[in-house]
Formats: structure tokens, C-alpha cells, sequence
């Protein structure tokens, strides 16, 4: 067992519409188990493109992607879904929720597709999540009726359903105004100091990037300083 | 587990749809019903017609033809039976109408279980009298118990009392359309003569009403014995032995060899009412056509509201692939919201579809034509509400099919990018 979450080798991507492009070029780097990371960099240099193969979504790049000891580059789509259902907690930054559902049934969706807990014990696990993250008395509203800020919370409870390995993070706070960011900064760092979550946050917050254990800053799809 | 999550998540976006579900499932059920009724309708009809013929026609019938022997005597003579003759203007050499030793005949059928039911009968060719008009017509000479039991005769005498021509001698059953040509009601005497110039009177018993009109125009019943009597004929003179069989499909190969057997000419319901499958089949397969082209109307139906349903759930699908449901588990969501429209739509089609045939079931329908029915004629077979069923799946999952894979096909990381 190595102390290694997530590793990229090489990675590379080339967009050929409307011109040829070099997205991302041979980037290589690796998380390691408890770490707090965040991704910087001018917009418009990959980072966003980089997170989504990172997270498994994207499968069309050269390179090789491992997460938790298995190489996840070139597995079947069946088995990218599990991966990513079990292994990786995706906050996105404009706050995807399904409008259809509760705020708890929102959370407890990814555990339920998981199949390894029956739903009640999701619920509170949920419920516990929700009074962590102070938004306990939504639990039964539906999604679209909660505040922004509010719903970034469900997200990131809904990440936490599985006890991932690693939560990745697309500016998360870059949809919030500087307290419901704030809020969101601390839920990061409580997971990390106190239950040693693995966190991979993209952000183009120079002070949010200050506060976490280790930066990488990317220029046009190369990585600059990690 | 899976499998009632992905019900779950199918239902509770139904439910956000509801009403345009509704509609999707409202078309399902509208030509399920139609399917339902018409073939119900349909078939009620081809029963009443097939009936109409099947229930007064012997499944087979054993009778003498008048005709030439088929081995003439030129075939024997030791000069000429090795040449290959030609004969002309060979006349019939049989004059005997009846069947010879039909008693034996008879007795030996009643032993074969094969056979359910045995009705003797004398036809007899008449002229009746009106004034100095003469009418030809045909007077059976019939077993009315048997007749009844085998032909329902009883249903088709409209007015009098059938047994009156066997308990009464010399007492007629005349057919409607030719007891108004001769101007008699009940108890009036109707004076007849026979082929051979012999005069009788007998007395009107009864109206018989057959659903055909040509038929009761000259068509009349009266007991074998007073047949016999008008035609000077013995106790043992009959013309035709009448059978029904225990399986109708056996009554061709029954026929063959009962003409072997005794040595006499036979008929089988088949071959004489070839005409009738043609009429059931055409309405059937009208019938078919109609609710299949309902069917696909309502298909279209449900392709339109799922790929408008797919399009606005566009993130969810998104959001769902994203948190770890594979392109399989989502084209099985929107499987299950096809299948589902398809299964309630065509449920409640089919609780309509009989609601409506009972309804048409009660509706009088009073014919001339058709005495024995009363309402409109309904088939409620249960093969036609399987059918109508399964061509309601049928028909949602194909309309299903092709919006689920563009669904399990979505791109999560176009959508979440577009935002
Ligand atoms: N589907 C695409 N086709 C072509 N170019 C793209 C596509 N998606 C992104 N790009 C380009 O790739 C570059 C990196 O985009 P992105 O990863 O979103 O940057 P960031 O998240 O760092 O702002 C941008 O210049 C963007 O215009
Ligand atoms: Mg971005």
C-alpha cells in the first residue's frame, strides 16, 4: 500500500475543434493520502479540463491516470461509473443538484447506487453530514428551494456519502459571495485536519490556495510550481 | 437494490412530468380501448355470422346424388374394357333419392363416439296453392327434438310451438317470407301439392325465421312421417342423415370415410362453407390494422415527451453520470418511464376497453334478419386483452428505445462545461 491517492503520468490533451490545441501538456503529478491541494491558474489554461479526466468523465487523453493503486486509464465506462461512485466526491462550482428530489434524497443517491448500506443507515449518515455542515433543517426541502450557499453545502455532503478517497473540486466557491466561501473553505479544512481527507480543489482564489497544505499552479496546460 | 432505485428515480421524474405523462399515457390507453372494442365488436359479429351458418349446418352430411355410375358397363364387356371409350349422353342410372337402409346406418353412427348428435331429415320439393297461383317451395320432413337439439330449431320459430308438428298430424312450420305470401296466420290451412300431383291440406303450426331471406321464402317444416305420407314413401325413406361431431376439424375425414363405409355421398361443413373464413379473417385483420395504427400514434406520443423529457433533464442525467450511475443504469431509468406509461396506459385500456364492450353488449340490436339476437354481439376472449397488452409494451418500449440510448449517451462533461 503506498501513501499515494491519485497519480498522473503524462497526461496530455489536444482539443482539434475550432483549431488544434494543446489543452494540456504531459502533466504529471501525484496526491498523497490526507493532502490538501488545490490547482491555480489563469483562466483558460486547463484546469477545469484537467479535473474532469482527473475525475474520470473525460477518457479522451494521452497519459496514464491512477487512483488508489489502480490504473483507471483505459477501463471500461461501466467501471469508470463505479469508480467514481465509490472512490471520488465531485463538487462542481455552479451547485448540481437533482431539482426532483429531497435535499436528503440528493445525498443518499450515490450511496443508494452504491448498494453497500441500506438507505436508513444512509439517512443518518446524511443527517449527520447536514448537522456537520449546519443545514440540518433542510433535510426535507426539495433541492431547488435552498439558497446557493446552501445547496454547495448538500453537494459536498452528497460527496461525502461514500467516505470517498478523494473529493475533487471545480471552484466550488467561485459561485458564493465571501462568507458562504468562507464556510466552504472551513468544511474543506475540518475534513482534512480532522477525518485526513484526501481534497483536490481547483480554485482561482489566490487566498484560498494560500490556506491549503500544497499549491499547483498551471500556465497554459503546463504545470508551473507544484 | 439497483433495480428499485432505478424505479425510484424513474417514477420521481414521472412525477415531476406528470402531466405531460399523463397525456403520453392517455394516448396509450385511448387506442388500447379502441383495439379492445373493435376486436371485441369484430369478432362478436364474425361469431353471430359464423353462427348464423355453423349452428344450422350439419358438420357433415350424408346423402344418395343422382348421377352416372362411374364404372359403365362398356368397361366390362371383354372387347372394349382395355380401349379408351368415349361415351355420350349417359343418363343417370340411380333414380333412388333416399338412403338405402338408413336404419342400420343410423344405428351404427349412434355406436361411433365421434358423433354428438344425428338428425334425420326428407326434403321434399312442393307447390302450394294460393288461389291459382302456385308457389314451389321445400318442405322438410325433420325430427324436431333432435333438430332442436343439434340446430337450435326452436330459436328460429318465432311464432307457434315447434313440437305442435310432431304431437299434431298433417301441421306445417311455414318460413316467414312465405307464410305472408300466402296470406295465413296460425291454425289456417295451407293446401299443398306434391311433385307427383297428390293434393294435401295441412295446418299452419307456427313462423320459423331462419336470418335469411331467400331461405324463408320457401323453406317449411313438417314431422318426417307427414313427409313420407305425402310422398307415398315407407316409415324407413329419408333423403339426408345430419351429423355433428365431436371435433369439428375431424369432420372432412369423417366424411370420406363414412362415404366409404356405406357406400354413399357425404359433405363436410368445410368444403361447403368455404367462403365464411374469408369474411372472419378480413374483419379480424381490419380490426388488427386499426388498433395497431392507434398504437403507433400513441408510440409517437411517447417518443415526443421523452426526448422533451430527456432534453430538460439534460443535468440531472449529467449530475447522476457524474456521481457514479453508468450509461446503463440511465437508459433503464428512462426504459422504466416507457414501460411504465406503457404498462399503466394499456391497463387502464384494457379496464375501458371492456367497460365500452359491455356498454355496446347492452345497446338492443333487433333484426329481422337475426331473431335469436337481441343486443349487440361482444367476443370478450381473453387472447384480445393479451394482445392488446402486449402490443402496448410493445409498442412503449420501441418508443422508449431510441430516447433511453441518447440518454445513456449524454456527455457529463459537455453539460457540466456548458454551464
Ligand atoms: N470542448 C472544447 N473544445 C475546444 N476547446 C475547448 C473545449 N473545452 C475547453 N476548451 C478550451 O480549452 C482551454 C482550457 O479550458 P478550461 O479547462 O475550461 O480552462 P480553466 O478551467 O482553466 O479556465 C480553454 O482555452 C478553452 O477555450
Ligand atoms: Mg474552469
Amino acid at each position: 500500500m503506498s501513501n499515494i491517492i491519485l497519480e498522473a503520468r503524462n497526461i496530455s490533451k489536444v482539443f482539434t475543434d475550432p483549431v488544434q490545441m494543446n489543452v494540456l501538456n504531459d502533466i504529471s503529478f501525484s496526491v498523497g493520502k490526507g493532502e490538501f491541494v488545490s490547482v491555480v491558474g489563469k483562466s483558460g489554461c486547463g484546469k477545469s479540463t484537467l479535473l474532469y479526466i482527473l475525475s474520470t468523465m473525460d477518457t479522451d487523453y494521452q497519459g496514464e491516470l491512477w487512483i488508489d493503486d489502480q490504473k483507471v486509464t483505459g477501463q471500461r465506462e461501466q467501471q469508470l461509473a463505479a469508480i467514481r461512485n465509490e472512490k471520488i466526491g465531485f463538487v462542481f462550482q455552479f451547485h448540481y443538484l437533482l431539482n426532483e428530489f429531497t435535499v436528503l434524497e440528493n445525498i443518499t443517491l450515490p450511496g443508494r447506487k452504491l448498494g453497500k448500506l441500506s438507505t436508513q443507515v444512509l439517512e443518518d449518515r446524511a443527517m449527520k453530514l447536514l448537522r456537520t455542515l449546519g443545514i440540518e433543517h433542510l433535510y426535507n426541502k426539495k433541492a431547488n428551494r435552498i439558497s446557493g450557499g446552501e445547496k454547495q453545502r448538500v453537494a459536498i455532503a452528497r460527496a461525502l456519502i461514500n467516505e470517498p478517497q478523494i473529493i475533487m473540486g471545480d471552484e466550488p466557491t467561485g459561485n458564493l459571495d465571501k462568507k458562504n466561501s468562507e464556510i466552504v473553505f472551513e468544511i474543506f479544512q475540518q475534513l482534512s485536519q480532522e477525518f485526513n481527507q484526501s481534497l483536490l480543489i481547483v480554485t482561482h482564489d489566490p487566498e484560498f490556495a494560500a490556506r491549503t497544505s500544497r499549491v499547483i499552479e498551471m500556465e497554459d496546460g503546463k504545470i508551473l510550481r507544484q | 437494490m439497483n433495480a428499485k432505485l432505478i424505479i425510484d428515480i424513474a417514477l420521481s421524474l414521472l412525477m415531476a412530468r406528470w402531466k405531460q405523462t399523463l397525456v403520453a399515457a392517455i394516448g396509450v390507453t385511448f387506442s388500447i380501448t379502441m383495439f379492445i372494442t373493435l376486436l371485441g365488436f369484430m369478432n362478436g359479429l364474425n361469431d353471430m355470422l359464423d353462427a348464423l351458418i355453423l349452428n344450422r349446418t350439419a358438420h357433415v352430411r350424408l346423402f344418395t346424388e343422382i348421377k352416372p355410375k362411374a364404372d359403365q358397363p362398356v368397361y366390362e364387356h371383354p372387347e372394349f374394357k382395355d380401349n379408351h371409350n368415349i361415351l355420350h349422353s349417359i343418363r343417370s342410372g340411380n333414380s333412388r333419392e333416399s338412403i338405402y337402409n338408413s336404419g342400420a346406418i343410423i344405428k351404427t353412427l349412434q355406436q361411433d363416439n365421434r358423433v354428438i348428435g344425428i338428425a334425420p331429415k326428407l326434403k321434399a320439393q312442393v307447390f302450394f296453392n294460393e288461389g291459382n297461383i302456385d308457389i314451389t317451395g321445400v318442405i322438410d320432413g325433420i325430427d324436431v327434438e333432435a333438430e332442436a337439439a343439434l340446430f337450435f330449431f326452436n330459436d328460429y320459430v318465432v311464432k307457434g310451438n315447434a313440437a305442435d308438428i310432431r304431437n299434431l298430424a298433417n301441421t306445417i312450420i311455414l318460413g316467414k317470407g312465405l307464410a305472408e305470401k300466402l296470406l295465413v296466420d296460425i291454425g289456417d290451412v295451407v293446401q299443398i301439392t306434391t311433385a307427383q300431383g297428390e293434393s294435401f291440406r295441412l295446418k299452419v303450426a307456427g313462423y320459423f325465421q331462419s336470418g335469411l331471406q331467400d331461405l324463408d321464402k320457401v323453406q317449411s317444416y313438417a314431422s318426417i312421417q307427414t313427409v313420407q305420407k305425402l310422398l307415398g314413401k315407407p316409415a324407413d325413406y329419408i333423403t339426408d342423415i345430419q351429423l355433428k361431431v365431436r371435433d369439428i376439424n375431424d369432420a372432412p375425414a369423417m366424411a370420406k370415410e363414412f362415404a366409404t363405409t356405406f357406400n354413399i355421398d357425404s359433405e363436410d361443413i368445410q368444403s361447403a362453407n368455404a367462403q365464411f373464413e374469408t369474411g372472419s379473417s378480413v374483419r379480424s385483420l381490419i380490426s388488427y390494422a386499426v388498433g395497431i395504427t392507434l398504437l403507433i400514434v400513441a408510440g409517437f406520443g411517447i417518443y415526443n415527451i421523452l426526448n422533451m423529457m430527456i432534453y430538460e433533464k439534460m443535468d440531472s442525467i449529467a449530475i447522476m453520470k457524474a456521481t457514479g450511475f453508468s450509461g446503463k443504469d440511465v437508459n433503464r431509468i428512462f426504459m422504466v418511464i416507457a414501460l411504465s406509461i406503457g404498462f399503466f396506459g394499456g391497463l387502464t385500456g384494457l379496464v375501458f376497453g371492456f367497460i365500452i364492450s359491455s356498454i355496446i353488449d347492452q345497446i338492443p340490436f333487433n333484426t329481422a334478419a337475426l331473431p335469436t339476437i337481441k343486443t349487440y354481439p361482444i367476443n370478450y376472449d381473453a387472447i384480445y386483452y393479451v394482445i392488446g397488452f402486449s402490443f402496448s409494451m410493445f409498442t412503449t418500449f420501441l418508443a422508449g428505445y431510441f430516447p433511453a440510448r441518447k440518454a445513456s449517451k449524454v456527455d457529463p462533461v459537455i453539460i457540466i462545461r456548458g454551464k
